[in-house]
């Protein structure tokens, strides 16, 4: 068994990344015991797990994910999403609304959410054979009203959530907003109009610098620097 | 054509034996590579080889339309090589040609075997091929292209592919042939290989080769096809090394903030805080 590269190491499709027993994870594949990557990310060994944290791609749905989508059409018995994946998802009117409103539903949809309309919604269910379903019922969830959307690369979510929601709780403290990420990308803000604009540039900056370390001290000083320089 | 009797006049060597660019017979002809040229795309490059200029685009994996053409185990790969108007001495028609659509296919058929389409059940992925300027051997600069914007996508694939031709002209065998030489020439033979992987995805032969002169040519473009793919692996590092450099990043990994990797779950959103509907 040998590795052949170091953890943090920047890897492309095709690199081979070890040779031998080892189990492989995301972003990887094996062919006669040589572990491959096939992203571009950077390359993490755990034990006898080899995985590549992707840099660049689309979201995958995947159950229990927060997502942020637009409604883009109304059906019979609910709305289509766009999360911004390979599939448009289905919100359902049994997984949007109670069982109250659901019963009274048929009349206008519109009336809930409109085509336009940006929700905050969980995945129930996602596999190969269908489109994802999603819910609306749950804490936190359901219409954005006011605040501000922005996109990043999905695949930097983590790192603008952090370890245990370290950076994302950092962000919010700092400045006094409501964030709120999906995990395709998508990311709502809501809170002072100034405090916002410094919300934007600080994800911009995790979402470039989302392969380097140290990254939450950085960006807390700039908040802070940032935040200092308004109040003069 | 007078063009044909005019062949054997063209003098495709000097008297040193070098190639009217003045290369060797195994030399390439200059390239550049770039990712990420469009900011829109998923995935994006574009490429300069000799007097080649091509870019290529791709989006996905999206969803498909029309809904008909859906595979359900896999994604739907499809490539349009499109040629410019402007991008040949006389004016191309606009209208797709039977060439454009032979390439296309071409190209899908030598990426195709390198992709992990099936992660994608009914899902499209669109590559689009732009040749602005072209020159010998568009499709397999257009392979290599396409190659890295696919990568710069994020779709998960065994490896990256490299095309470089090679073939036969004033009795010489030849790499990486120019236009003139192709045209010119007795074969010309578009290979596409998954070089890290040792494997051909592509392998064309418009012209005679011997079997022997076959054999022989694979020999030669080896060293061709390392070259720009050791460039391919480079670009798509390049960006983010720049970045890591310009922070100054130390060696050693801090682990404070690592909220990364599939087995390190991160938990949803953090919603708390978010007023409900």
């Amino acid at each position: 068994m040998t590795t052949l590269v170091k953890p943090q190491d920047l890897v492309v499709p095709g690199q081979l990344l070890a040779k031998g027993d080892y189990r492989c994870g995301d972003g990887t594949y094996k062919e006669q015991q040589e572990v491959f990557a096939s992203v571009v990310g950077i390359a993490k060994v755990k034990g006898n797990l080899i995985f590549v944290v992707a840099l660049q791609g689309r979201y995958n749905p995947k159950p229990r994910d927060i997502v942020i989508g637009k409604i883009i059409e109304i059906t019979m018995n609910g709305w289509l999403v766009d999360i911004s994946s390979a599939y448009p998802a289905m919100l359902t009117v049994m997984h949007a609304l109670s069982r109250r409103d659901a019963t009274r539903a048929s009349d206008d949809l519109r009336r809930w959410y409109d085509v336009g309309d940006t929700v905050i919604a969980e995945i129930v269910a996602a596999d190969r054979t269908r489109d994802p379903l999603l819910t609306t019922r749950g804490r936190g969830l359901g219409k954005c009203r006011g605040g501000t959307i922005i996109k990043i690369t999905p695949t930097r979510v983590p790192r603008l959530i952090g370890r245990k929601g370290s950076m994302i709780s950092m962000l919010k403290s700092e400045l006094k907003c409501d964030i709120v990420v999906g995990q395709n990308g998508i990311v709502w803000i809501k809170g002072d109009p100034n405090h916002t604009v410094i919300a934007i540039e600080a994800i911009r900056q995790i979402e470039r610098e989302a392969h380097t370390s140290g990254l939450t001290d950085r960006v807390r000083e700039v908040i802070i620097m940032k935040l200092s320089d308004k109040r003069r | 054509m007078n063009e044909t009797d005019s062949v054997d006049k063209v003098k495709l060597f000097d008297e040193k034996g070098l190639r009217l660019d003045g290369r060797r017979v195994d030399e390439l002809r200059p390239f550049k590579l770039e990712v990420g040229s469009l900011s829109r795309a998923d995935g994006s490059a574009y490429i300069e080889h000799g007097r080649n200029k091509i870019l290529a685009a791709v989006y996905g994996p999206r969803e498909l339309h029309p809904r008909h053409r859906a595979i359900a185990d896999r994604a739907l790969l499809r490539v349009t090589y499109r040629m410019g108007t402007f991008s040949v001495g006389e004016r191309k028609r606009p209208a797709p040609s039977r060439r454009e659509h032979e390439i296309s296919m071409v190209i899908r058929q030598a990426l195709e075997p390198m992709l992990f389409l099936e992660m994608y059940p009914r899902a499209a992925i669109d590559v689009f091929i732009q040749v602005l300027e072209a020159d010998g051997g568009s499709r397999c600069a257009s392979t290599t292209v396409a190659s890295v914007a696919l990568a710069n996508a994020g779709i998960p694939m065994r490896g990256l592919v490299t095309g470089v031709a090679v073939g036969k002209a004033g009795g010489k065998l030849l790499v990486d042939l120019s236009d003139l030489e192709d045209k010119v020439g007795e074969a010309d033979v578009p290979i596409a290989m998954a070089f890290g992987r040792g494997k051909y995805t592509l392998l064309q032969m418009d012209g005679k080769l011997s079997k022997d002169e076959l054999a022989k040519s694979l020999e030669m473009i080896e060293g061709a096809i390392e070259k720009i793919y050791e460039k391919q692996q480079h670009v798509l590092r390049e960006g983010f090394i720049q970045i890591r450099e310009e922070i100054g990043e130390s060696e050693e990994p801090s682990s404070e903030d690592e909220g990364d990797g599939p087995d390190t779950e991160i938990p949803g959103a953090d919603t708390e805080s978010t007023e409900s509907d």
